[in-house]
């Protein structure tokens, strides 16, 4: 039957290998951020060159599967006295790809804002930045917060790749206590439920974030 | 690379790719749909409705796939729920990415701008042509870049299947590697044949953004 003190023993170690997720991912997060959003701008650009190598981007990293990926920058650059620490490798790997993912989100939303309200805003005499700043921006942020929590929970639940690069997060150190105690399904229920409780986290956040930003709408 | 040992075993892995398309466009049609009904379900604002959609998303979300994956196959018999593997694989990307299909959808429909609404409204269109001919076409402009992100991570989330021995891909390719010992030629041609079928969606979704754009293009133009 069930063993839960199996989870209880390893709670300290599985604890900081959630630690250790988190940050991982969090930094992701950010990472895919702003390069998602500077991939958005690059596609959307008049310019040509930038519009087809923002596409470049997203097509090469939502092409490649993530572990390729971290495979590459830590083993591959190597070869080449390239010498990526193995934290850099995780989390540049990490926010690269979501950065493609992001980036398509903010397209979509930013499509989606009336483009007479830009219109308006430039017949009222606002500069290029304040209409980003104050028009489009929040109105793209509020319509795309559902679809980035989305993204923002696979890319947790895809940090679990990072132990190929030697870092001893949650699904890892499960995997560990696993094949130490030979209670697979503990261990693994136990990491699954770390895995729920940030996600909660991140869905909370990101229904806050909508409220907040739902403020000036009818909706 | 030995490109004999993969024209032996060409057969088994094309017969994997086709299974991988196959659960992965069933599971993502049933994901598709039941992601659109939540959504709409979503929309009726009934409190407790709301709160059981929400938390069922949340848990969806919240936990790998590989796990509900297990509960559905290996724990489904307890409860009586007796599924193929193929099917409980199908089955389960589809409840999988519904979660993730409603919260695009919900994105989308707070996209549509409310004047929209009231002017359908106001010149006497009904709920479901409101839905159909205003809403929709508009949250498909907003949601369609995420709609196209989920279907590629999706595909890729294929790859659990073979632990539940669904015969796809990864499947025979592991099979191969295991017979022949040719692990680095199993992976090379599953990048190629993975890049394909995530090149291949990449198209088709931006045909039909451009499809679903198409209105608003005059009006670019001018500005």
């Amino acid at each position: 039957m069930m063993q839960p003190q199996v989870v209880v023993h390893s709670l300290a170690y599985l604890t900081r290998a959630a630690g250790m997720t988190m940050y991982v991912s969090l930094a992701g997060i950010a990472l895919g951020m702003a390069i998602g959003f500077v991939v958005c701008l690059a596609r959307l650009s008049a310019n040509y060159g930038l519009a087809r190598a923002g596409g470049f981007y997203v097509s090469f990293f939502r092409g490649v599967p993530l572990l390729v990926q971290l495979l590459f920058i830590y083993y591959f650059l190597a070869e080449f006295g390239v010498d990526v620490p193995a934290m850099a490798a995780a989390i540049g790997g990490l926010g690269m790809a979501s950065g493609a993912y992001q980036a398509e989100i903010l397209r979509g939303a930013l499509n989606a804002v009336p483009s007479g309200q830009a219109e308006a805003a430039t017949a009222l005499g606002f500069s290029r930045a304040e209409i980003w700043r104050r028009i489009l921006l929040p109105q793209a942020l509020r319509i795309s917060v559902p679809s980035l929590i989305n993204e923002f929970t696979l890319l947790l639940k895809a940090s679990s790749l990072v132990s190929v690069v030697g870092i001893a997060e949650l699904t890892r150190v499960s995997m560990n206590i696993a094949s130490s105690t030979y209670r697979p399904l503990e261990a693994y229920l136990g990491a699954a439920a770390f895995y729920l409780a940030i996600n909660l986290c991140l869905a909370g956040l990101g229904n806050l974030a909508e409220r907040r930003l739902a403020a000036g709408s009818l909706q | 690379m030995s490109f004999e040992v993969l024209w032996r075993y060409a057969p088994a892995l094309i017969s994997g790719f086709g299974v991988t398309v196959l659960c992965w466009s069933m599971g993502a049609a049933i994901g598709l749909v039941l992601g659109f009904v939540i959504a709409l379900l979503y929309r009726l604002r009934v409190p407790p409705l709301r709160w059981a959609l929400r938390a069922a998303i949340e848990v969806i979300r919240g936990t790998p796939f590989l796990v509900q994956l297990f509960l559905l196959y290996s724990g489904g018999p307890f409860i009586g729920l007796r599924l193929e593997a193929t099917t409980a694989g199908v089955v389960g990307l589809g409840v999988y990415s519904s979660a993730y299909f409603a919260e695009a959808f919900r994105a989308g429909f707070s996209a549509v701008p409310a004047g929209q609404i009231e002017a359908a409204t106001s010149v006497g269109m009904n709920s479901r042509d409101i839905l159909w001919r205003i809403s929709l076409p508009t949250m498909l402009v907003a949601t369609l870049p995420s709609i196209v992100n989920l279907l590629i991570i999706l595909s890729k989330e294929t790859v659990v299947l073979s632990i539940i021995t669904v015969p796809e891909l990864m499947y025979q390719m592991q099979t191969m590697a295991a017979e022949t010992f040719t692990a680095f030629d199993a992976i090379f041609a599953m990048a190629v044949f993975y890049w394909l079928l995530v090149e291949a969606v990449s198209r088709l979704g931006y045909r039909l953004e451009r499809r679903v754009t198409a209105f608003m293009a005059p009006a670019a133009g001018r500005s």
